[in-house]
């Protein structure tokens, strides 16, 4: 079982709370009509699942409603930071 | 040399102090093989098998990185029908479970397959609407199936609540009288075992680190073994799929989830079939050894650790329970996770890679354990002939670009 912290609330809560919703850091094209299908295809439906440490999208159902990302090893369960919509935009950034 | 199970070879053991030779032998690999299957579980070694028996290509091996049957094929709860919605699933899992009718015979190994009926309960009008048409989809692709209503239910399995006041009641359910359980890690024994009497090399202990690409083409493996050189691979490797597709430097439409299950302490016969109900969310069947199997959905979190969250656990046990409220003092044995390979369709991917000579079979998500014979089967075909078996041909990883996905994630209306 998961202790997740709301970067919102500000607050460490239980998992069941909360509800998973996948990968973060996924862009929707700029123009879907000026890419290829495989394009479109790799945004729609492939991901990188990462095997160890993974930035992925939370929301906190039974609590504020709002999502927010969460850096997750996939081989420990063990979360290493959280951090709200806006305060980054990809695995790399400081 | 291995020797045919038999009455007498039984016999003989027997009175020569259980005396049994290897089932498997354990082998170094050689340096170069025709074709390298990744992954010892039921699906790679039944690939590795028919590759033998069927194609002519027996200079196989399949390379494990813990021990044959260790992953998925030991963790699921054994349950077996082919009562898909759509044609293109259907024939596939129909095709397997023809297999399965036979396999016992055709490996001279007892898998334990046990044809006891699969009920998938429907608890609302909507639930029964779906049930009817799937039924009807069975029927006209010919795989047995019946729809019964709640008191036909009630005279089969007498400890089933079917009482109008439960929280979801039952109203009905489609029956697939084929349909049934084996003995899981029997079937990955089996295959192994009739595979390496036909000179497959089983390699187990055998993790593949890297796979070697040149000019677009697969060349081989690095292993923790050493080099293995092959003109074509396999990966028939589960929840990891997407890792030894990144080594190829590839990226599928997969994420890998925990599944769990569990099991009770073991009890005089009380439950004679399987029930499914993908409402309540919850499947159940009675093992031969009396433990009660259960099994439920998969967490939503991405994971490669072989353990899920409590809340699955006792969502699956509140559902259990909403059927069968006998149940409620049963003392729970074991639990575990296993780490599966969902697609986005919930249907497998069994196709050719970008990649010369590399191919993937994955994808089978909460599933895959029904269709052991028959994924091995057609992917064996696949990878001799570089062409995709008949029944292959809609599970090719295209389709995610074409857009022909096979809809059978909540078609199927029924828990994988």
């Amino acid at each position: 079982m998961l202790l997740i912290h709301c970067p919102y609330c500000k607050e460490s809560r239980d998992q069941s709370e909360f509800s998973p919703a996948g990968e973060a850091f996924i862009a929707r094209p700029e123009s879907p009509e000026g890419i290829s299908d495989e394009e479109w295809a790799d945004y729609v439906f492939y991901r990188t699942n990462h095997k160890g440490n993974h930035w992925e999208q939370w929301v906190h159902t039974n609590g504020c409603r709002k999502y927010f990302l969460v850096e997750r090893s996939t081989i420990s369960h063990q979360i290493l930071q959280v951090a709200p919509f806006g305060a980054r935009n990809s695995e790399t950034e400081l | 040399m291995q020797k045919k199970y038999s009455w007498y070879s039984l016999l003989k053991a027997g009175l020569n102090d259980q005396d049994w030779d290897q089932a498997i032998p354990l082998i170094q690999p050689k340096s170069k093989y025709d074709v390298i299957i990744i992954g010892a579980g039921g699906h790679g070694l039944a690939t590795a098998y028919y590759l033998a028996k069927e194609c002519g290509i027996n200079n196989v091996a399949v390379v494990e990185k813990g021990y044959i049957g260790g992953g998925n094929t030991g963790r699921n709860t054994t349950i077996i029908r082919s009562n898909y919605l759509r044609d293109e699933a259907s024939s596939l899992y129909e095709h397997a479970l023809k297999l399965w009718e036979g396999i016992s015979e055709d490996l001279n190994f007892n898998v334990m397959f046990s044809q006891r009926g699969v009920y998938n309960l429907g608890h609302s009008l909507q639930n029964m609407r779906d049930i009817e048409r799937r039924v009807n989809a069975n029927v006209l692709n010919g795989i047995d199936a019946v729809v019964v209503d709640a008191n036909e239910i009630k005279q089969q399995i007498p400890i089933i609540n079917i009482s109008k006041n439960a929280r979801y009641p039952i109203m009905g359910a489609s029956y697939q009288a084929r349909g049934g359980v084996a003995r899981h890690d029997g079937i990955a024994w089996g295959f192994a075992r009739a595979a390496s009497m036909l000179g497959v090399d089983i390699i187990q202990d055998c993790e593949v680190i890297d796979i070697e690409v040149e000019e677009g083409r697969v060349k081989g493996v690095k292993t923790t073994k050493g080099e293995i050189l092959a003109d074509r691979i396999g990966c028939v490797s589960a929840g990891h799929s997407s890792v030894l597709a990144k080594m190829a430097g590839l990226r599928l439409p997969i994420e890998s989830h925990p599944l769990q299950a569990f099991v009770s302490e073991a009890m005089k016969p009380i439950l004679h079939t399987v029930v499914m109900s993908n409402a309540v969310h919850g499947y159940i069947s009675q093992s031969d050894k009396g433990d009660l199997v259960i099994g439920a959905g998969i967490d939503g979190y991405n994971s490669y650790a072989q353990r899920g969250s409590t809340k699955i656990v006792e969502h699956a046990a509140a559902a259990i329970l909403e059927l069968f409220p006998i149940f409620s003092r049963v003392r729970m044995n074991r639990q575990w996770g296993g780490i599966v390979d969902v697609c986005p369709d919930a249907c497998p991917i069994i196709s050719p890679t970008k990649v010369e000579g590399l191919y993937f079979n994955c994808g089978w998500g909460t599933g895959g354990f029904k269709a052991t014979p028959g994924s091995g089967n057609v992917f064996a075909h696949t990878i001799a002939q570089d062409k995709q078996h008949p029944l292959a041909e809609p599970f090719h990883i295209d389709r995610f670009t074409t857009g022909g996905l096979i809809d059978e994630h909540g078609a199927a209306g029924v828990a994988h």
